[in-house]
């Protein structure tokens, strides 16, 4: 049961305890007993430097990099996206309908970013966690669960714009 | 002697107090104005596109304001002008590829201008004092050298100057500035800061939230569906 690819992401932010939380031992070897082979991580602006070796300890394929403007391929090939909370990442994976688990910075002083994870998660779009509870998360987590998230249209704020200003509808 | 003084101290006086009146006045009629549809006549409209000031705030306030102009028609939103920090290194790279798809040979008309921050994450309360005022200084800059139509903008702090400085040159009459702003996808609750203060000072013309709980909390924001 090779389900593959997690991509891990926090952005363009800095957010080592994630990224940390993800490379513990214990965590990976609850990804490999999911039946996940291979990490790709996203750093950001992080300090913390992922150690290939543990994962091959776990049978896990670690590799990072520091911050690609587009990462839809990884998206794209990922069985399962664990990310920070900042909502581009979050709506980038929910629009590529991967399943998603956010993980929210437990540190940062203006904590709105967990009003978005838990509003969310209430409508079963994704899973949330905190760095301390990430493997207790992936343990009791059904994906089958999840609800595929339907893309918003911009379009109606447009338009309410445009009779606003006087411009013709289009 | 003395009464020449006390009447020439007078005047000035009166001057003053006029100039204040006036101002007043103005700040009165600008807000009045505020949130009422431009009026145009027909004719205009044809010949005249809206110069448009797009701040982009990095991050996930970059994506959602860009999925507003990638449904713009840009015939009548035109030239576009965008706004990113100076910190910020990915957000006009993005803007630039939405404009090379979608405005093609156009693209020479829209412009990318960076704006210092007042605050970065983490710095001091007592260097943010002049940081905040040179972010100002450049604001201001940028906002009379451009004189846009339309400022659209979505937080964070970044776009608070830029905002503060359109209503200026609508209260000097330089030009009146429809101001647009769309809170973050991220506020499902509370108003950012930012947000909360342009709905306090009436300071926009259309104010959009992105979850109906929100804009029942804030009567004056409209809601009309999410961005992403």
């Amino acid at each position: 049961m090779t389900k593959g690819m997690v991509f891990v992401t926090v952005g363009s932010t800095l957010f080592d305890a994630l990224v940390e939380a993800v490379c513990r031992p214990e965590c990976l070897a609850t990804l490999r007993k999911l039946g996940y082979s291979s990490l790709v991580i996203q750093l950001g602006k992080g300090n913390f430097i992922p150690d290939k070796s543990v994962g091959e300890a776990e049978n896990i394929e670690i590799e990072y990099f520091t911050y690609k403007p587009n990462v839809d391929e990884y998206l794209n090939s990922a069985d399962l996206v664990i990310s920070h909370a900042g909502s581009g990442s979050v709506f980038e994976t929910l629009r590529a309908q991967r399943p998603l688990v956010v993980v929210v910075n437990t540190l940062l002083m203006d904590n709105h970013q967990s009003e978005l994870a838990d509003e969310l998660a209430e409508r079963k779009y994704l899973y949330t966690a905190s760095p301390e509870t990430l493997v207790d998360t992936l343990r009791t987590m059904r994906l089958d669960s999840l609800v595929p998230y339907q893309s918003s249209e911009p379009s109606a704020l447009v338009t309410t714009l445009d009779q606003f200003l006087g411009f013709p509808p289009s | 002697m003395e009464e020449d003084e006390q009447s020439g101290m007078r005047w000035w006086t009166i001057l003053l107090g006029l100039l204040v009146v006036g101002f007043v006045s103005r700040l009165v009629i600008v807000w009045m104005f505020t949130g009422q549809p431009r009026v145009t006549s027909k004719d205009s409209r044809k010949e005249r596109s809206l110069k448009t000031l797009i701040v982009l705030g990095s991050g996930g306030h970059t994506a959602e304001i860009l999925r507003i102009v990638e449904k713009m028609n840009f015939e009548n939103y035109s030239p576009r002008c965008y706004i990113a920090a100076v910190t910020d290194d990915h957000s006009l790279a993005k803007a630039k590829r939405l404009e090379e798809e979608k405005a093609g040979d156009e693209l020479k008309q829209s412009r990318f201008y960076r704006i210092y921050r007042s605050r970065e994450v983490g710095q001091s309360y007592i260097t943010s004092v002049g940081t905040t005022l040179l972010a100002m200084a450049h604001a201001f800059y940028l906002a009379f050298s451009i004189r846009p139509d339309l400022i659209i903008c979505n937080g964070p702090g970044t776009c608070l100057p830029v905002c503060i400085a359109g209503f200026v040159l609508k209260v000097l009459g330089v030009r009146w500035v429809v101001m647009v702003y769309v809170e973050s996808i991220a506020r499902v609750r509370k108003l950012s800061l930012t947000g909360l203060l342009f709905y306090k000072l009436h300071l926009m013309d259309q104010f959009f939230v992105q979850w109906p709980k929100l804009q029942q909390k804030f009567p004056r924001t409209q809601y009309v569906g999410r961005l992403m």
